[in-house]
């Protein structure tokens, strides 16, 4: 037995050992839209080289991210729901909300556009045109801030698109990636946060239909979880991230990140809300 | 563990056993004494319970009514003073010496006396020059060798064969029954089951005779072969099959024959 | 075609470029996936031999169990052992959610049952053959458990085999319980679902193939390995 017990051992013993010593940590809950578009690979190497804190993002919905931060799995949280993030810190989970940045959601859909959808349209009556000629339209479905988002549309819009949940609406239940994915097979409109769509290369006939409307506004918060609520809570560490952040080198890293070309963030100013 | 360092466990008596299998009784009010002395041979047809008769003995299967009981081992038990050899040899995925040296470690044979021991061994049996080699990969007759040496390493007091040559060569069976001899003189009591007559001619001090799971005859081997008590026994040694046909009267006749 | 072609020309450029991001990626997959099959096989080989050897109450139902759990899915073992792990939950003070360490006690859940079943299923034939032989010898349990583990050796690299494959192909369960975070917890699966999700498809299926190609390579060496050594050993 000594023969095969012998290289399972030593195989545990070189594997368990750490491949580098480990730098202090935190864990960002955040959303599918920070990471998926690139921009936490283009400015956390800049905090991580300044401050020597490693960084470690979980890129889900901001509905799971908030349930994250929640149970006390994340120290900071950075999504883009603004009554869920105010929720957040009123039910006393987080300590103080920040406004961070801001961008827009862009309504897609196929370049034949035949829900005539226009650049004028506000976003409810895009979403009317989309109803009333029955195209199909491929829903987030997974609670996340963007799905939160199109509700909300919809709900100025006067219609509620559930009645028609497996026809023309489709709630895929899934990230942003997938759901753009899914709409460029099906030819489908969808709504997508403009980080990710600037970073999706599998467009298919897909483009950005409309985009100007005031109500796609889409502004990203950062909230540091309370350490009276789960006393593990690295608050010094995640106040530094935070204030790296928001501090003037955070916005400057913010805004110089680009995708082909395109600035997909802005510092939040006074326009964000 | 040595047979010497214990007096023997023999004699071994058979009160009443039976053994059912199935609903079907296969054992039949089976009693009879083995004392210490030479070599047994269990003889009879197929189906005749040779088989089931070593494990009792051996305690690899339990009686389903009846008594077994080891008169010599007193407060101890006799298991470690016994050891069998199949018809098939089972040998692990591991050398011909780990083999032997196997059987050392189950019976808690002190680390350093066992390299000379199963030098010994392996040296009774002729396969020194195998001993590296994985056992697995010996011919048939090789591999019952390596039984044989693996049973008598242990030193047993009683060793059971079950058909040990069913399986080999003329020359393999030559060789086993050579060492059966020599394992004998040796000083361990021997207790086979055959269904070859000639062998049971070359090999017997005591004969038992079995048919349809009961004990018909026992005797020593040159009464038996020359004058056997049980007629059937006279038709087996003859070469006249057992058949029993369905419907005839003589039921008991048939399946006990009778004693003078 | 102009898919296919595309990711095979990203895997290609990738293992050429030899990328360390990948070479980590690979790494932890492998030291993942190994660690928890080593796990494992700990557990799930003397778990198997005792079930084939031993007779007690309650037995079949276990064997039962057990067989259930090899098609268990892995996201649902990922959120239960999310859920015990996260700071909310009975385990929450280790602070392991989101480390490679949960990683592996989620891919050591989905593989023990697969390696436990099998090799009861292994170890139970090797017992008819062996069985008197042992009583005879006088072997005691885990003597019979020990020997047997190592005269099944051969199959039983099979066992192992299988566990190898779902751990190393299974992305459900690190995904929810490792977070798929750049550096720390990434392996070669979550990182296609998340190429995947930016909709990088060739360098998604590039990924995957590599991902073949490192399986193809356990795979053949053991194989190797076990046919010289059955050869040898007979």
């Amino acid at each position: 037995m000594m023969r095969l017990k012998l290289p399972i051992l030593v195989l545990l013993l070189t594997l368990a050992i750490p491949a580098t010593a480990e730098d202090p940590f935190i864990i960002v809950a955040s959303t599918t839209s920070t990471e998926n578009s690139g921009l936490f690979a283009h400015i956390l190497p800049l905090f991580e080289k300044k401050t020597h804190i490693q960084v470690r993002v979980i890129a889900a919905g901001t509905g799971q991210a908030i349930r994250l931060a929640t149970s006390g799995d994340a120290d900071v949280l950075l999504v883009h729901h603004l009554a869920s993030e105010k929720a957040f810190v009123k039910e006393g989970h987080g300590v103080k909300r920040h406004d961070l940045m801001y961008n827009n959601f862009v309504i897609v859909g196929p370049k034949s556009n035949p829900a005539s959808i226009t650049m004028g349209n506000s976003a409810a009556t895009a979403f009317t045109h989309i109803a009333n000629t029955k195209m199909p339209f491929v829903s987030r479905g997974d609670d996340s801030g963007t799905h939160k988002k199109e509700l909300g549309i919809w709900q100025v819009a006067g219609i509620d698109p559930r009645n028609a949940s497996g026809s023309w609406y489709r709630e895929a239940g899934a990230g942003m990636g997938a759901v753009l994915n899914t709409a460029a097979v099906m030819n489908a409109y969808t709504l997508s946060d403009r980080g990710t769509w600037l970073a999706f290369a599998n467009r298919g006939d897909l483009m950005i239909l409309n985009a100007g409307s005031s109500k796609l506004l889409n502004p990203y918060g950062v909230i540091l979880v309370n350490q009276n609520r789960h006393p593990h809570v690295k608050a010094e560490l995640g106040q530094k991230f935070i204030d790296w952040l928001i501090g003037p080198d955070g916005q400057k890293a913010i805004a110089s990140f680009t995708i082909n070309g395109e600035q997909a963030f802005f510092p939040a100013d006074k326009k964000s809300p | 563990m040595d047979r010497n360092e214990a007096k023997s466990i023999l004699p071994l008596e058979f009160r009443q056993v039976s053994f059912e299998a199935g609903g079907k009784r296969l054992i039949k009010d089976l009693s009879f004494r083995l004392e210490v002395g030479a070599r047994t041979i269990v003889i009879g047809p197929n189906g005749a319970g040779k088989s089931l008769f070593l494990r009792l003995c051996h305690s690899l299967i339990a009686p389903s009514s009846g008594k077994i009981i080891w008169h010599g081992a007193h407060g101890y038990d006799p298991a470690p003073f016994q050891a069998m050899v199949f018809q098939r040899p089972v040998m692990l995925r591991r050398s011909v010496a780990a083999n032997i040296g196997y059987a050392l470690s189950l019976r808690k044979v002190p680390r350093r006396e066992r390299p000379e021991r199963i030098e010994e061994a392996l040296r009774m049996t002729g396969l020194n020059r195998l001993a590296n080699y994985s056992a697995r990969v010996l011919s048939f007759g090789e591999q019952q060798k390596l039984a044989l040496a693996r049973a008598w390493v242990l030193r047993p007091q009683v060793l059971f064969l079950d058909e040990p040559t069913a399986s080999l060569d003329p020359a393999a069976t030559h060789d086993v029954e050579e060492l059966i001899n020599t394992i004998h003189q040796a000083g361990t009591r021997i207790v086979m089951t055959t269904h070859d007559l000639e062998q049971a001619r070359r090999l017997a001090d005591e004969l038992l005779f079995l048919h349809r799971g009961r004990l018909l005859e026992k005797s020593a081997a040159t009464a038996f072969f020359t004058k056997p008590e049980n007629d059937l026994a006279q038709k087996f040694i003859a070469g006249d099959l057992l058949w029993w046909k369905r419907g005839e009267d003589n039921r008991k006749q048939i399946s006990e024959g009778t004693t003078k | 075609m102009n898919d296919f072609s595309s990711a095979l020309l990203a895997a290609l450029a990738l293992v050429l470029q030899l990328d360390s991001d990948l070479a980590e990626i690979v790494f932890l997959s492998l030291k993942v996936s190994l660690v928890a099959v080593s796990g494992a096989a700990l557990i799930g080989m003397p778990l198997g031999a005792a079930l084939a050897l031993f007779r007690f109450p309650g037995r079949a139902s276990i064997v039962v169990f057990i067989n259930a759990l090899m098609g268990l899915p892995p996201v649902v073992v990922g959120l239960a052992v999310y859920l015990a792990l996260s700071r909310a939950g009975p385990l929450g003070v280790f602070g392991l959610l989101f480390t490679p360490t949960a990683m592996i006690i989620a891919q050591l859940i989905l593989v023990t049952p697969i390696i436990a079943a099998l090799t009861r299923q292994v170890i139970d034939d090797l017992w008819r053959e062996y069985e008197e032989q042992f009583c005879s010898l006088g072997a005691g349990p885990g003597q019979r458990i020990m020997a047997l583990l190592w005269d099944g050796r051969f199959s039983l690299m099979t066992a192992i085999l299988a566990g190898f494959g779902r751990a190393s192909a299974e992305v459900g369960a690190v995904m929810i319980v490792g977070g798929n975070i750049d550096h720390v917890t990434r392996v070669m699966t979550t990182a296609i679902a998340l190429e995947v999700s930016k909709g990088d498809l060739a360098l998604a299926l590039g990924l995957g193939i590599i991902l073949i190609t490192l399986s193809l390579v356990v795979n053949g060496a053991s194989f190797l390995i076990s046919e010289t050594a059955r050869r040898n050993h007979g």
